[in-house]
């Protein structure tokens, strides 16, 4: 099953402490498994565009679409046997602790 | 049975009392391990749940006129195949064609093989999914009772005093998630395996606490859910018959159930152990409690719930409140707050200092809780304090204590309890 992990940040985690992220090992292992599909770091939402159409007129605003003190900061996409091997993967990346991690499952569509 | 036996009104009558019988016996031992085999089988929840409630049904139908059938749990596993057998063909579902023939094979030959084979393994993948830390606790608790102890749902709502949508909207909305989010049905591998037990024993400690202290007017309603978690805790020490905090839990459960009928007096209002009736107590309860608890501690190192099982066995076994060994209460509180450390078990390691060594201590004690500030707003700090005061003769202080502590209760049978207290120390 492929889930979609969004890494996020949350005011009330333990500070962010370089020296304890280990992302890039986190990366080796999920690679190493097969279980990556692919991720990334996203910009801040400074760097956000809204896009939206509107009675067929596109609106294009400055910002992502929720203000609030959480922002989503990173994404990966992972391909796990069940929801234990996605939590457990989860529960390994640094961000983790440092944040927090929502795990959603995809919902493929079938065209 | 002779012909014509049935025409006989006695002999009808014994065959009804015979099949009542059959069917209370076969819904604690089947229904929980056909479902778990059918949900193994087919990943369909709903199904598995209507397909043994319709055998049920028909078993209610049935076996009083004709008789109990010899293998009962054979009978209703039979019936509840077919039913899904018949199910699954007329659905051709969505799911690929390779998968439903594999699945329609794997329901034809259950039951043809060796009896048990796997099926203790599908109750407890049963229990552990149900109680998989993704489902809020609400849905963990209605889960298992659906489930794993077959209540209905208008059964559940009615106990947790919710309207019957709501709750089957809780259940479908579980059921759903496990699907979806790929929850696995299944025992968790050795190394989450004690972190998940321990959420399970959670589930059915809530489920306990629940029906065990219901508040006056659901009482006799929400007693029947701490008679479930006995129920399923008991099933799951036959799973898991070395692990010491299943056995643990069992132990606390059914001492703590023993008091059940002489925890509330003649008005409604809660009797302290000390006030209790205890020729009310269930003996048979505190035997099987306290033979839980020996074999618990053959098994292992003393986890919170045998902890909490050995303190209540300590209160069982004492014929008289001065009989009590509250030393020895006062050690295991000690050890409970080693390892697992709370505020309220503090406050309980305060109290129970204080039973043992004296009202000084007790109060000294209690404050010394009260000052961590840790249990603010929580009635049971100042209600200790009064008792302590009391048994000192500070009469005024006591008052003023109870008073404090009557305007932070919120369950109506405490309430009462410390109201008596306060006239008792003349206000």
């Amino acid at each position: 099953m492929e889930y979609m992990m969004f890494v996020a940040t949350d005011p009330e985690a333990e500070p962010y402490d370089p020296r304890e992220d280990n992302i890039a090992e986190w990366v080796r292992d999920v690679d190493a498994r097969g279980i990556h599909v692919r991720g990334d770091r996203l910009r801040p939402v400074e760097d956000a565009t809204t896009v939206r159409m509107r009675g067929g007129e596109l609106l294009v605003t400055d910002g992502p679409f929720t203000e609030s003190k959480e922002w989503i900061g990173g994404y990966d996409i992972i391909d796990c046997a069940d929801l234990d091997e996605a939590i457990e993967v989860a529960s390994k990346h640094p961000m983790a602790r440092f944040g927090r991690i929502e795990l959603r499952p995809a919902w493929p569509l079938e065209l | 049975m002779a012909a014509g036996a049935l025409t006989d009104p006695g002999e009808a009558d014994a065959a009804r009392v015979d099949s009542d019988q059959a069917l209370a016996a076969a819904y604690e031992s089947e229904w929980g391990r056909i479902v778990a085999t059918l949900i193994r089988i087919t990943g369909d929840w709903s199904l598995a749940e209507d397909c043994v409630q319709d055998a049920f049904e028909l078993a209610i139908g049935r076996w009083p006129r004709e008789g109990v059938p010899r293998n009962p749990g054979a009978w209703l596993t039979t019936v509840a195949k077919n039913r899904a057998l018949d199910r699954r063909r007329r659905s051709t579902s969505e799911a690929s064609k390779l998968r439903e023939v594999a699945i329609m094979q794997e329901l034809e030959s259950w039951g043809t093989e060796s009896p048990d084979d796997g099926i203790e393994d599908d109750r407890l993948r049963l229990i552990f999914t149900c109680c998989h830390p993704a489902l809020t606790l609400e849905a963990r608790v209605a889960l298992t009772l659906r489930t794993v102890a077959g209540l209905t749902t208008p059964e559940i709502a009615r106990a947790f005093l919710v309207p019957e949508t709501t709750m089957a909207q809780r259940l479908l909305r579980a059921k759903r998630k496990i699907s979806n989010a790929g929850i696995p049905y299944r025992v968790p591998p050795d190394h989450v395996l004690a972190e998940r037990l321990s959420g399970v024993l959670a589930v059915l400690y809530v489920l306990f606490t629940e029906g065990y202290s219901a508040s006056s007017g659901e009482r006799l309603l929400r007693n029947g859910l701490a008679t479930e978690a006995i129920r399923v805790a008991r099933a799951l020490v036959q799973l898991m018959p070395d692990e010491p905090e299943v056995l643990g839990l069992l132990a606390l459960m059914l001492l703590q159930n023993s008091r059940r009928d002489a925890r509330i007096g003649a008005d409604g209002e809660l009797l302290t152990i000390d006030e209790q009736d205890r020729s009310l107590w269930d003996r048979s309860a505190i035997a099987e409690g306290t033979a839980m608890l020996e074999l618990a501690r053959i098994r292992g190192e003393a986890g919170a719930y045998q902890l909490q099982a050995a303190i209540a066995a300590c209160h069982a076994a004492a014929a008289t409140r001065d009989a009590t060994d509250y030393a020895r209460i006062a050690t295991l509180y000690d050890r409970l707050a080693l390892a697992h450390p709370s505020p309220v078990v503090a406050l309980n390691r305060a109290i129970a200092r204080g039973m043992s060594a004296g009202p000084a201590v007790g109060l000294e004690q209690v404050n010394l809780v009260a000052e961590s500030k840790a249990l603010d707003g929580f009635y049971l700090v100042p209600a200790a304090q009064a008792d302590f005061l009391r048994r000192l003769g500070r009469m005024e202080e006591a008052a003023n204590r109870y008073r404090e502590a009557i305007s932070l209760v919120s369950s109506d049978p405490e309430r009462r309890y410390l109201e008596r207290r306060l006239r008792e120390v003349g206000h």
